[in-house]
């Protein structure tokens, strides 16, 4: 995995100005908390940036204010489950900037029940994100001002997006 | 006097709710306090299946997402396959989907007149609009095979071409169609009922309307211009000449008067693809088993809601690793109880209306 | 009934008590509008221009009270199992069910964690309508079905 990834961070060199600016950009701000950046081919919107846990909101707000970058729009935020992994799992946000019409997504890796801090202060949106993250997948965020579960019922007893959740669920219907 | 707070339940059988959203509303006489919306109702576990799916198994589950307008779903869930797996897919096919997802466009929108209208008392509106749409539907039957579930694009193309009777039917369609929204305008939009009811009420600014991640017509009625299939072209869209019509107020009037221009655009778009589309092939070489390269992809298209977007991770499998559909309706309602602060709980209908919610999207 | 036959000309009718009310019943079927996903836009379209259910009698309402037969139009989560049967129970006797497609029927395409495996697990159900979604046709042809299963019910003589 690491290999592949090292080979798609040199492939970053070959993408428009744009992405390269932003990589810099973050870089110089923040030389700590913005681990490789990869992408998908020669696709300038498939940006991958890993950013640390601690950091996120930094960073995000950093790429909200800053007048060059403008990611005033947060598209998606969501959670994927490694279980292999040290770290189980990530939450990807997908960030894009309406008046600059660029893309970019943020990883970030967390283990099982450690907290993500929350990053509704920077984008209202991120609300219902992270409690539909939080629902399903069971990734808590530290700060969020309502966490509570949003698509299954209050009662509801485990997390349905986790690798080792049958798809009929526990009960079997 | 002191007065308590009433909470009102509504939903989620509600005839109003399009759906089953349920609203917890706090409410000060007729003045709603704080409104909590309370989804999750049909939720179908749809992310989880995608995972238990092939590729291929999981193209009709995309029709039953934002099931008024499924030729959206499908585009994007494909384009994003083929995002993946890098496939090129030919001009007939891009004109093809293009032709057929606007088409949708109009018969959603219609669907969201029809109910809007519908909960605010107007029942000809209603009648009407379903008049059109069922003609829309005959087509979409000719061309398909089904009414509301096509399932009918494939990675790399169109599982078929047009029927020859397809393109004078649309043509005929769209000869009489600017009749009919004139027929809808003249009922509603210079209407006392209407205006008093629409006007200044369940008010976004253009800031909260991006800050809350609001998309399609629901936030271009609050005065941005930004429309994916402009800002990003897809598909042919960079070939093709539209208007993006936007409001500046950012009341229910505004994003009607958005989504009824809008029905005019897409016409129009219609009529061009169908003047322009090129003879050749409907499907690119694709592998028949669908395997995409491990790695990862988001694409988005503008669907008659807004940002509708598919996060896939591949691991090289024939089944998604993560699938996540960022679903425009789910994203909107957010933003409900920010409209409805301070507003009348009669108006509540109205902002719901508005905002075009499929609970299917919001739930998934 | 040999006494009445022919005594009143023929402006009269005569027949049994059962087959009186259940022709009454079955001719007035106002449906209770549960629309939950893809078959509710159907169902609609049923009601709407073209297809015209008001010529069977059929005439939506939105309230339990006032409806005869409730439509189960769309799938049945978990978490609204419970507003399912609420509601049935607020409907007033005889009352009748439709399962419309193929969630309502057997969970349909969703086998999964949230979702119902049929709606007949919460309440009973007279006519299944299949199809993802059924055609209005299709829900028109379950609605005389219903028809047909009233008219032969007996409710004086059990």
């Amino acid at each position: 995995m690491s290999a592949e990834h090292s080979e798609q961070s040199e492939q970053v060199e070959g993408l428009p100005d744009s992405c390269k600016n932003l990589i810099a950009r973050l870089r110089g701000r923040f030389p700590g908390a913005v681990g490789e950046a990869t992408t998908l081919r020669q696709c300038a919107d498939e940006l991958t940036v890993r950013v640390a846990r601690e950091q996120i909101v930094e960073v995000c707000h950093f790429l909200k204010t800053d007048p060059q970058l403008a990611f005033d729009y947060l598209s998606d935020l969501s959670g994927v489950d490694y279980p292999d992994r040290e770290k189980r799992f990530e939450v990807v946000y997908h960030l894009y900037s309406i008046p600059q019409g660029h893309r970019v997504r943020l990883k970030v890796q967390v283990a099982e029940g450690e907290a993500v801090p929350t990053v509704t202060g920077v984008w209202r949106t991120a609300d219902w994100h992270e409690r539909e993250a939080y629902d399903l997948l069971g990734i808590p965020f530290e700060g969020h001002p309502d966490l509570r579960r949003i698509l299954l019922p209050d009662d509801w007893k485990g997390h349905p997006l986790r690798k080792e959740y049958p798809l009929a669920g526990y009960d079997g219907d | 006097m002191e007065t308590k707070e009433l909470i009102l339940n509504m939903g989620p059988q509600h005839p109003s709710t399009h759906g089953v959203l349920r609203l917890i509303l706090s409410l000060n006489g007729e003045t709603i306090v704080h409104s909590v919306p309370d989804i999750g109702y049909l939720h179908r576990g749809i992310e989880k299946l995608a995972e238990n799916r092939t590729y291929l198994q999981f193209l009709p589950i995309t029709d039953r997402l934002d099931y008024i307008a499924a030729f959206p779903n499908n585009l994007a869930y494909c384009q994003t396959v083929e995002k993946l797996m890098g496939l090129e897919v030919p001009p007939r096919a891009q004109y093809i989907r293009v032709i057929l997802t606007e088409l949708n466009r109009i018969s959603s929108h219609l669907v969201w007149l029809a109910t809007h209208a519908l909960d605010i008392g107007a029942m000809t509106v209603f009648l009407y609009c379903f008049r059109e749409r069922e003609t829309i539907l005959d087509l979409f039957e000719m061309a398909t095979g089904a009414r509301m579930t096509f399932s009918f694009f494939r990675f790399g193309g169109v599982a078929d071409d047009l029927p020859r009777e397809f393109i004078p039917k649309a043509r005929e369609f769209l000869e009489a169609f600017p009749a009919c929204i004139a027929d809808y305008e003249a009922l509603l939009t210079k209407n006392r009922i209407w205006l008093a009811r629409t006007r200044n009420v369940a008010v976004i600014s253009a800031e909260d309307g991006i800050n809350l991640g609001m998309s399609g017509p629901s936030l271009r009625g609050s005065g941005v211009k930004w429309d994916i299939r402009r800002a990003a072209p897809y598909a042919i869209y960079d070939q093709l000449d539209f208007e993006i019509p936007v409001g500046q107020n950012g009341d229910v009037y505004d994003r009607y008067l958005v989504r009824v221009e809008e029905m005019r655009q897409s016409s129009r778009i219609v009529r061009q693809c169908l003047d322009r589309i090129p003879e050749g092939e409907i499907r690119a070489q694709v592998p028949r088993a669908i395997k995409p390269p491990a790695g990862e992809a988001y694409s988005c298209v503008e669907s008659p809601k807004g940002e509708l977007g598919f996060y896939i991770v591949s691991d090289g499998s024939e089944r998604p690793y993560r699938l996540k559909v960022r679903a425009p309706s789910f994203v909107n309602l957010e933003s409900l109880p920010v409209m409805m602060k301070g507003g009348l709980v009669a108006d509540v209908i109205a902002a719901i209306g508005s905002i075009d919610i499929v609970l299917g999207e919001v739930d998934r | 009934m040999g006494i009445v036959e022919h005594r009143f000309g023929e402006n009269v009718l005569t027949t049994s008590i059962d087959n009186l009310v259940n022709w009454a019943r079955k001719s007035a079927l106002w449906p209770m509008t549960f629309g939950l996903a893809c078959c509710a836009i159907e169902m609609m379209a049923s009601g709407a221009a073209r297809y015209d259910f008001d010529r069977f009698g059929v005439i939506f309402r939105a309230t339990p009270r006032q409806s005869d037969v409730m439509i189960v139009a769309g799938t049945v989560t978990k978490k609204m199992a419970s507003v399912l049967r609420k509601v049935y129970d607020q409907m007033p006797e005889p009352r009748w069910v439709i399962a419309m497609g193929s969630c309502a029927t057997s969970g349909g395409a969703f086998k999964t964690y949230s979702v119902i495996q049929g709606v007949d697990k919460i309440v009973p159900v007279d006519v299944f309508v299949p199809g993802c979604p059924p055609r209005p046709e299709a829900l028109m042809y379950g609605v005389l079905k219903l028809q047909e299963k009233i008219q032969q019910e007996k409710f004086l003589r059990k």
